[in-house]
């Protein structure tokens, strides 16, 4: 039993060592994907994976990625499961992957997840309450989004209003 | 075909032949901006697809995978409302083909969290997010081009009343919605067609459009496979590698 829970967390050690491929600062741990991780009796490793988002195209390098970590290490019969719900969210992503991020110069996550009953956007004319998303370069909070989608899903784009840089940003989701 | 089955066909086809209109756009968009984000979308729903997909080909049974349904149907056998094989035609056209799917979608996604298949509740769990962010952005853009110049405004009241008769069929449940209703797979239409006209009324007045009547005659047929010429096209060009070259892989 032991034995079994310990092989666990030294899979859970090595894969808080593999990072997204697309933002290289944050492990996969860090980002709130790798969901699970039993040791099977036959010796097969099972590690439950949740997609970020439904049409991530990193997903199939990411499941890759695992299997080779894993590989390299000497587990050879690695079993990957993709869950779907509970849905992930920008909520499972840890205060030292959000503090990577920021020194990456993408602005993590300001709240908590999407809220799915409001049905207006930031940019409305609606009185929505103001998020204060801060520039990562600057720190100054007076920024502004330019666009709902940045270069991934999982991000938008901001501009800070006074040191004039553009920066992502990772949407609550 | 199983009842279940055709039905997980017509939610993954609605959302793959979207997300085919919408990356037409790729490096077309009217703005940088509007390019990624419209290209974002695209990927979501085809992300949606794949989930959607694997389910039905699995429920049949018969060996179909994802890439054999999407590339191995001809268009008699798609399956999507009429709606989404529509043209880009301008941008006023195009997001308002998107604020119509996108309202539906997300009130129908948010009832099938509760249904009575796990499976399918998971996938409208996992994709109810990317739908709100969706509709926030068509209808803001709604507003935006209604309530903005005279050319806008125009060119978007023009374009509610040209799709405006697409955009019923979606509520028009027939053998195998009702079914799916009756098994607590799928929600009713009555209530979805309530939610869906109170909210594009409250976007229309504020982005000072007319909104058409909704006891308008509306087209129908895509769900059954009868589809505009449109769909062919679209095919054609969608599926043009599997033809050439079948079963080719990456």
């Amino acid at each position: 039993m032991n034995t079994a829970m310990t092989a666990a967390e030294q899979v859970w050690s090595w894969l808080s060592e593999v990072s997204d491929p697309e933002i290289p600062v944050i492990s996969l741990v860090d980002l709130g994907i790798v969901r699970d991780v039993q040791m099977q009796a036959g010796g097969a490793c099972v590690v439950t994976i949740t997609p970020t988002y439904s049409g991530c195209p990193a997903m199939q390098v990411i499941a890759d990625s695992i299997t080779d970590a894993l590989r390299v290490r000497g587990l050879s019969d690695v079993k990957l499961v993709n869950q779907l719900s509970p849905a992930w969210t920008t909520d499972w992503m840890s205060e030292s992957g959000k503090a990577a991020l920021q020194g990456y110069g993408i602005a993590p996550p300001a709240e908590k997840v999407i809220d799915i009953s409001g049905l207006h956007s930031p940019i409305s004319r609606r009185p929505q309450p103001r998020l204060a998303i801060a520039c990562p370069i600057c720190g100054s909070t007076h920024t502004e989004i330019t666009s709902q989608f940045g270069s991934t899903p999982c991000k938008a784009l901001y501009k800070c209003l006074d040191c004039r840089e553009p920066f992502d940003y990772f949407k609550c989701h | 075909m199983d009842n279940k089955v055709n039905y997980l066909l017509r939610l993954g086809d609605n959302a793959m032949i979207l997300s085919q209109r919408l990356s037409e756009l790729c490096g077309k968009g009217p703005a940088l901006e509007e390019d990624m984000a419209l290209t974002n979308v695209a990927l979501d729903l085809l992300g949606q697809t794949r989930m959607w997909y694997e389910y039905a080909g699995e429920l049949e049974g018969r060996g179909r995978d994802e890439d054999k349904l999407a590339y191995h149907r001809d268009a008699h056998d798609f399956k999507n409302c009429l709606l989404l094989e529509q043209p880009n035609g301008n941008y006023a056209d195009t997001m308002m083909r998107q604020f119509f799917f996108d309202t539906w979608h997300y009130f129908l996604i948010r009832g099938l969290l509760s249904s009575s298949d796990a499976r399918i509740a998971a996938i409208a769990e996992k994709s109810l997010k990317e739908v709100t962010y969706h509709l926030r952005r068509s209808g803001d853009l709604i507003v935006r081009l209604g309530d903005g110049t005279e050319v806008s405004h125009a060119r978007t009241q023009a374009a509610a009343d040209e799709l405006w008769m697409y955009s019923g069929e979606v509520f028009v449940y027939d053998a195998v919605d009702n079914a799916m209703v009756e098994q607590g797979v799928a929600p009713a239409a009555a209530e979805l067609r309530e939610q869906w006209l109170a909210h594009v009324a409250s976007i229309f007045a504020e982005a000072t459009l007319t909104m058409p009547s909704p006891d308008a005659w509306m087209q129908s047929g895509g769900k059954q496979g009868r589809h505009s010429e449109h769909l062919g096209y679209l095919l054609a060009e969608m599926q043009f590698l599997q033809r050439a070259y079948p079963d080719a892989q990456w």
